[in-house]
């Protein structure tokens, strides 16, 4: 079994603020493995750390054995960023975008072919979206535009789904709707890593777990069982909009594991 | 008289043309990499390029094509460098452009800054058959470019971390679409006017998307209205006797408070429709 992902000590300083201090992650081809974490405890800095995107301060990371910026095989990854970016309002429709996850596998100067065509077609039904492939994305609501940019990642047939937060602010639909992507893509053996404030309907995919807490790694290994942890006294519930939480605003059970 | 009997409005029209097809063409992606400005900026450069040119004797064109890329590719840096202070430092390169230009004229003997006059306001009724081959040229080459990379282009505009984690070559495509633009400001320099010239990237952009649902269409319509606003632009202030820059931007403007109104009305009816 080969290695997808391995960051060694990966640190992340922007604007002189440390955002990742030393993670080591490793994820193995075939792995479910969530981020969890409270807001600003790093989750999303790790994953594009991860990829390369976001450049580390320290340590190392590698995309199947290669530095990124020796990696030449990008179309093994598809990475689904938090949200759709509209860019200056030039309108694209949702074939277009989807489309444009097929880069990594065109040539510059070819035309796009009938892969390309029917791969973009399945991507897009596979999401339940085929009926709206002409509208333009903005005229989508923000599941379905969530839905839009994993067709994008799965339009390039990629190994491994690298996906930052497909569940935030996304109504129950396509959260269903998305955890039964992620169950095809898991049992066709596909690498994901995933970073979530909570698990909801996908916990039962994830086969892996790591935690973070203010840039540090504080759990890595079997998920939480999400409808315990809610139940049990005293659970900090932390939302989007509340400030930059503290250290106690740790998942209860993360506690309750780290005093066994 | 027509408007075709005369040999230098025959070399306008087909300048016209040209502008009217490549400037909105990339003014696209420059909108949607929310850099509306660039050709602002870019033209305020290529200002100290055209004094060289007076300066050293060179053809105005030639120089300021190389000044406006390498203005070009300082913003790209600027701007991939640090996104904070970023527009201060471009508004420090637009001014030294500008007052670079004016200086480097009036220390050339012979010239003064009325000889800037043609750049800064277009006179595209000076374009001869020389300058035509050159435009041609320019023309070509910008909008080769952008069907070879248009792809690429799509998505370092949309997103550039999704660019980024496709391996496409994030730095090279943004010096890219930054030197395009600096020759497009240059080919339409004589048209409009290195003040007008970021008009004719942006507005039928800001025209065609009131209309439009996909990214392709938006680019092709626009590059009709570009076509539409110079060549009527042209066209009308030969016989209206109006200069000829201010005529086309004017016209392209109009031309988008007309699609302004007929998206409202065209918008409302669908979610009228849609709610019946």
């Amino acid at each position: 079994m080969s290695t997808a992902f391995d960051m060694t000590a990966g640190q992340v300083t922007i604007d002189g603020r440390k955002i990742l201090r030393g993670v080591d992650l490793t994820v193995d081809d075939g792995e479910v493995v969530a981020v969890l974490g409270a807001n600003g405890s790093g989750k999303s800095t790790l994953v594009r750390a991860l990829l390369g995107v976001q450049p580390l301060s320290g340590g190392t990371t590698l995309l199947y054995g290669r530095p990124p910026a020796r990696f030449r095989e990008w179309w093994r990854i598809g990475y689904v960023p938090q949200r759709l970016s509209v860019g200056g309002g030039v309108p694209a429709t949702v074939r277009e975008v989807v489309a444009s996850g097929r880069i990594a596998r065109q040539r510059r100067g070819r035309f796009t072919s009938s892969a390309d065509r029917q791969a973009v077609a399945a991507a897009l039904n596979e999401v339940g979206l085929s009926d709206r492939a002409g509208d333009p994305v903005s005229s989508l609501s923000g599941g379905q535009q969530q839905r839009v940019l994993i067709a994008r990642a799965l339009a390039g047939e990629p190994d491994a789904f690298v996906l930052d937060e497909p569940t935030a602010g996304v109504d129950a639909g396509s959260q269903q709707m998305l955890a039964q992507t992620l169950s095809d893509l898991v049992g066709r053996g596909k690498t994901v890593v995933l970073v979530a404030h909570e698990l909801g309907p996908l916990e039962p995919l994830v086969s892996r777990a790591v935690v973070l807490n203010q840039g540090c790694k504080v759990h890595d290994g079997a998920p939480p069982t999400a409808v315990g942890a809610h139940a049990l006294p005293g659970h900090d519930h932390v939302h989007p909009h509340e400030p930059e939480p503290a250290e106690s605003s740790l998942p209860s059970w993360v506690l309750a594991q780290e005093k066994a | 008289m027509t408007i075709l009997d005369l040999d230098f409005m025959r070399y306008a029209l087909v300048a016209a043309v040209m502008v009217g097809l490549t400037a909105p063409a990339v003014g696209t992606f420059i909108v949607q990499r929310r850099l509306a400005l660039l050709g602002d900026g870019i033209g305020h450069v290529a200002l100290t390029g055209v004094a060289l040119g007076f300066l050293t004797g060179t053809a105005p064109v030639a120089t300021a094509v190389v000044v406006a890329a390498l203005g070009a590719v300082a913003i790209e840096m600027v701007r991939a460098r640090g996104k904070t202070s970023g527009d201060v430092a471009l508004a420090l390169l637009f001014y030294g452009g500008l007052a670079g230009g004016v200086m480097i004229i009036y220390l050339t003997p012979g010239e003064s800054t009325a000889s800037l006059n043609s750049y800064l306001f277009g006179a595209i009724t000076s374009v001869d058959s020389t300058d035509l081959w050159v435009i041609a040229g320019l023309a070509v080459t910008v909008l080769a470019l952008l069907a070879v990379f248009g792809r690429e282009l799509f998505v370092l505009c949309q997103d550039e971390e999704v660019a980024r984690a496709s391996g496409l070559p994030v730095r090279f495509l943004g010096l890219l679409i930054a030197v395009i633009a600096s020759v497009t400001v240059v080919v339409a320099m004589r048209a409009v006017g290195l003040l007008l010239v970021s008009a004719l990237m942006v507005v039928p952009v800001a025209t065609s998307q009131q209309l439009t649902r996909s990214f392709r269409t938006t680019m092709a319509l626009s590059m009709v209205f570009g076509v539409l606003a110079t060549v009527g632009g042209l066209t009308s202030s030969f016989y209206l006797d109006v200069p000829s820059g201010a005529t086309i931007v004017l016209l392209a403007l109009a031309g988008f408070a007309v699609a302004l109104g007929i998206g409202r009305f065209v918008r409302r009816s669908r979610t009228g429709e849609s709610t019946a």
